[in-house]
């Protein structure tokens, strides 16, 4: 798969240290599952997780820690050791859903429970405990135009299936979005076929115009 | 060679320097014969870091001590799983650190986590670029931090030091979160032009 569109720097170092609420993690993860390229980032980033742990300071450790884990293991028999991976490539990256989402949706986009939120917009809700930010999935018809948006915090897009147009380029699927608070698009759908993304937003996302505003309860994003 | 590794088993902490040729042979040796005196060596060397950086997120002693043997528990059950085309042991053990504080500490899912990692055992193939950043090249990681401006570095530290979340960076230092946003970016950006040039 040839993707274009990839996470920012700063979001893999985020990624690293564990620090994304968990509906963005879902997010990046899945495009991490998508893009070879990023899993490759993503690994610079850990090594430096790793160079401070070789350097963390040394802390006592209580009595007899090593014999508490040892019992432990005993208990645990070797069974429970894994062996190499005989894992499926499950998380084929020709797949519809990358394997962080199928966890959540299940296993392909032609089952989602699509609510019609405005004529040729769909939308499903992922509930997630645990989190600030919201979870969705978007179907946006061809030719369709999302209003256009600034945020009011961090939004993330992931293309499943289809592809979309904006000021940025072209996104199809793989490619994520990866936006600030500062930037303001207007994604039009540019194929025969709908667009479904997987979106996170750390806050509402504000619409302009008045149009957009009425629009705006029914997207609920 | 493996041999004569097990039986120079160091008893006690080697200090900071990494030796991950070493660290392999003991992982190998934990994942192939269930050897514990290789698994107690990996203990000696990275239980009390593990327990020291907990404590230094925020952890209670005992929660930090409980932390510590889940982390050192699954290193023993995944073996298995370790490839050092990915990175360095130490890389390897401070992700699964990382993953058991997001879900003790956090209260949080760690299953997109791991999910990755399926991804990548099964997909990933070693690269030239996964070969850059890890086997004998652990120790370039560390010159190529040192070699970043002192306002890039401090954001990182607190970030995987302290795993302090984004907005506290920015509270701590007085800044604007998007100001922390650009040094982390700017950080990754050298560290990885560093690592280039050091190569």
């Amino acid at each position: 798969m040839s993707i274009h569109h990839h996470l920012d720097d700063a979001s893999l170092m985020r990624y690293a240290t564990g620090d994304l609420d968990p509906a963005f993690a879902v997010v990046v993860a899945s495009h991490l599952a998508m893009c070879d390229e990023c899993r490759h980032a993503v690994r610079l980033a850990e090594a430096v997780g790793g160079d401070y742990l070789d350097q963390a300071p040394v802390a006592a450790l209580s009595n007899g820690s090593f014999e508490r884990l040892s019992r432990m293991i005993d208990a645990d028999g070797e069974t429970q050791t894994a062996s190499p991976a005989p894992e499926p490539p499950a998380a084929n990256a020709d797949g519809d859903v990358p394997l962080p989402l199928r966890n959540l949706l299940g296993g392909s986009l032609n089952d989602v429970p699509w609510r019609r939120v405005v004529p040729g917009v769909q939308r499903h809700r992922i509930e997630m405990a645990d989190t600030n930010a919201s979870l969705f999935l978007l179907k946006i018809g061809p030719g369709r135009k999302m209003p256009e948006h600034g945020h009011g915090g961090t939004e993330m897009t992931l293309i499943l299936r289809g592809s979309y147009s904006d000021a940025m380029g072209r996104f199809r699927k793989g490619d994520i979005a990866d936006l600030d608070e500062h930037v303001e698009h207007q994604p039009v759908v540019d194929s025969d076929e709908p667009c479904i993304c997987l979106v996170a937003t750390e806050e509402p996302t504000r619409f302009k115009g008045i149009v957009s505003r009425l629009m705006q309860p029914l997207v609920g994003i | 060679m493996l041999k004569v590794l097990q039986m120079e088993k160091p008893m006690e902490d080697p200090g900071p320097k990494t030796d991950q040729a070493l660290h392999e042979v003991l992982i190998s040796d934990v994942a192939v014969h269930q050897d514990k005196s290789a698994f107690e060596t990996l203990f000696i060397r990275f239980g009390p870091r593990i327990k020291g950086m907990m404590l230094g997120s925020g952890a209670s002693e005992d929660l930090a001590e409980d932390l510590m043997q889940e982390v050192m528990l699954t290193v023993w059950r995944k073996a298995a799983l370790y490839a050092p085309e990915r990175g360095t042991v130490s890389t390897w053990i401070f992700t699964i650190a990382r993953n058991a504080r997001i879900d003790r500490l956090r209260r949080q899912p760690v299953q997109p986590y791991i999910d990755v990692e399926t991804v990548s055992i099964a997909c990933d193939a070693p690269s030239a670029e996964a070969e850059m950043i890890s086997g004998q090249h652990g120790e370039m990681v560390r010159a190529a931090i040192d070699q970043l401006p002192e306002e890039q570095k401090t954001v990182i530290e607190m970030a995987f030091i302290k795993f302090m979340p984004q907005s506290e960076i920015a509270e701590k230092l007085g800044l604007p979160i998007g100001t922390v946003k650009s040094r982390t970016r700017l950080a990754y950006k050298k560290l990885k032009d560093n690592l280039e040039e050091l190569r």
